[in-house]
């Protein structure tokens, strides 16, 4: 005898601890099977680019910070490039190969945070993501010795940072660096192998190759299913041309891959790292820039690798001390676009999971 | 989906979250410990200069937020400029400190203390007489590298807890 169905709806937030913010996901439900996702986002919409035609150029970078909030160096840096092609600002050397550091300190920073979260979202409930908290905690202290704020940084200027690193922190992040690997090998042991972490995220959202590189994901996602994609090679900005380094990749596409491919993006941060404070020049750490900067009348779009993938910013200048347009290319927002994909088909658990691995942050995807 | 030993992955884990559990904890109890902040702190407790101050308003036009509130009106005796009215609504501020980089005389500071929780909105902002610099005033060394250098040093993590090993 079979027993007649038929589909349910069900709101998956706004409010929702595993919805990492305020996000919707209206789904279908048959059973326990999703049969449909439409996901609803929008309740974090802030209006920062249209906010940021109104501000000078110096002023959007405070914006910058509220974008991706679990990575906001790596925002200013990709915002300061925008601006110094749209003006051709020169970066001294010494500002580049800081920048680039700090950049790669935020990946371990966000990432810490992303693998923590996914762990939450899978069951293994506040046990990985405090171990993880407390080793971000340490590179939060380093970016507060330099900036004096602990999530909104605000550190990086046109042509350079607003200050100079001060003399206690390479002997600090020295410490950092000899630890890390260590910690990172031990939430290795804590995790890698664990039956049910394996049994619950192996084979699970699978997003194939292709799909991934149709709906143009980017950073951990694009990875963890096997493109060996990273703008840090592929269109090489700053000084990464400089450093050895490799970009590790998933084989299946699924949410163990995407994790995988994360922890080893730690690894290889912590390689870059090293790379760049042996080379550290010294000089000067800010080339000189007017106080308010007019732009000739163009356009600039300048894109890095951020934490999450693609972050790309477009300018249009009218020669006066606000853009006349401002465009974030958002990654979690496209890589939220993967979601409908990946959930179809799976159970309401299963769900959570695949979300959480696809580590977006809401902030980004709003605006 | 099958294992090749099943187990052996949750004892290692375990192995992990026993390790943790020697560890020396990582937190204080913040009102009667205390940790030192940064050196550079971008601290709630604005302090302004009455000596170095000149009424230019750079710091109310690096703003982003706009919350910077200055008048000034001329003293017909010696030319100069008379600050009126200084106030900074930091309810609404985002303690970015572009004011501090702005000021050409080196006039305003970010503050090193920032416990300024107040019960209601409109005894957020700062008039002048609250942030005018005194010998008693705590500033921070954001921008000014000789002041931060007579700060105490950050209680850094990284230091705290290293292991024995």
């Amino acid at each position: 005898m079979t027993l007649k169905t038929e589909p349910f709806v069900v709101n998956i937030g706004p409010q929702h601890p595993s919805t990492h913010g305020v996000f919707r996901l209206r789904t279908t439900l048959d059973g326990e099977v999703i049969v449909d996702v439409e996901p609803i986002f929008g309740y974090l919409h802030r209006g920062i680019e249209k906010l940021a035609e109104e501000r000078t150029y110096g002023g959007i970078i405070p914006l910058t910070d509220r974008l991706d909030y679990l990575a906001s160096m790596s925002n200013n840096m990709g915002y300061c490039m925008a601006v110094e092609k749209l003006a051709g600002i020169e970066v001294p050397e010494r500002a580049e190969y800081l920048r680039v550091i700090l950049a790669e300190l935020q990946r371990i920073a966000s990432h810490l945070i992303g693998v923590g979260a996914f762990f939450n979202d899978l069951g293994a409930m506040m046990t990985p993501i405090v171990y993880m908290i407390r080793e971000r905690e340490k590179i939060v202290d380093l970016f507060e010795m330099l900036c004096g704020q602990r999530l909104t940084y605000n550190f990086m200027r046109f042509g350079g940072l607003s200050q100079d690193i001060p003399e206690e922190f390479l002997p600090a992040l020295r410490k950092f660096l000899d630890q890390m690997p260590r910690f990172i090998d031990e939430y290795d042991q804590l995790l890698m192998d664990n039956e049910i972490v394996l049994a619950r995220s192996k084979d699970v959202g699978v997003l194939p190759a292709e799909t991934a590189i149709n709906i143009s994901a980017s950073g951990p996602v694009l990875r963890g299913s096997g493109v060996k994609w990273d703008i840090r090679k592929a269109d090489p900005y700053s000084v990464y041309d400089r450093f050895e380094f490799d970009i590790p990749t998933g084989t299946a596409g699924d949410a163990y891959d995407r994790y995988r491919v994360k922890v080893e993006e730690m690894r290889q941060s912590l390689r870059i790292i090293e790379q760049a404070v042996a080379q550290l020049p010294g000089g000067p750490f800010r080339s000189k820039v007017p106080f308010l900067v007019r732009p000739p009348v163009g356009e600039a779009y300048a894109h890095i690798e951020s934490a999450r993938g693609d972050l790309g910013f477009y300018l249009v200048s009218d020669n006066s001390i606000a853009p006349y347009r401002f465009h974030v290319r958002a990654p979690s927002l496209i890589n939220l676009t993967a979601l409908r994909e990946m959930l179809i088909g799976w159970k309401v658990a299963d769900a959570i999971i695949i979300f959480g691995s696809i580590d977006i942050v809401m902030g980004e995807v709003d605006r | 989906m099958k294992f090749d030993h099943f187990g052996i992955g949750i004892a290692k884990g375990m192995a992990v979250t026993l390790k943790n559990l020697f560890r020396r904890p990582v937190t204080v109890q913040y009102p009667e410990q205390r940790l030192n902040t940064s050196r550079r702190i971008r601290g709630n407790e604005l302090v302004w200069s009455k000596e170095k101050c000149t009424g230019c308003a750079t710091c109310a036009k690096a703003c982003p937020q706009g919350v910077i509130n200055i008048e000034t009106s001329a003293n017909p005796d010696n030319n100069k400029y008379e600050v009126k009215k200084y106030e900074v609504d930091t309810g609404y501020c985002i303690f970015c400190a572009l004011c501090v980089e702005a000021c050409p005389f080196n006039a305003l500071y970010m503050g090193y203390d920032y416990e300024r929780a107040r019960y209601r909105r409109g005894e957020l902002v700062q008039s002048r007489d609250m942030m005018t610099e005194t010998p008693e005033k705590h500033v921070s060394g954001y921008f000014f590298p000789d002041r931060a250098a007579s700060l105490p040093l950050q209680t850094l993590l990284v230091e705290k807890i290293t292991e024995e090993e």
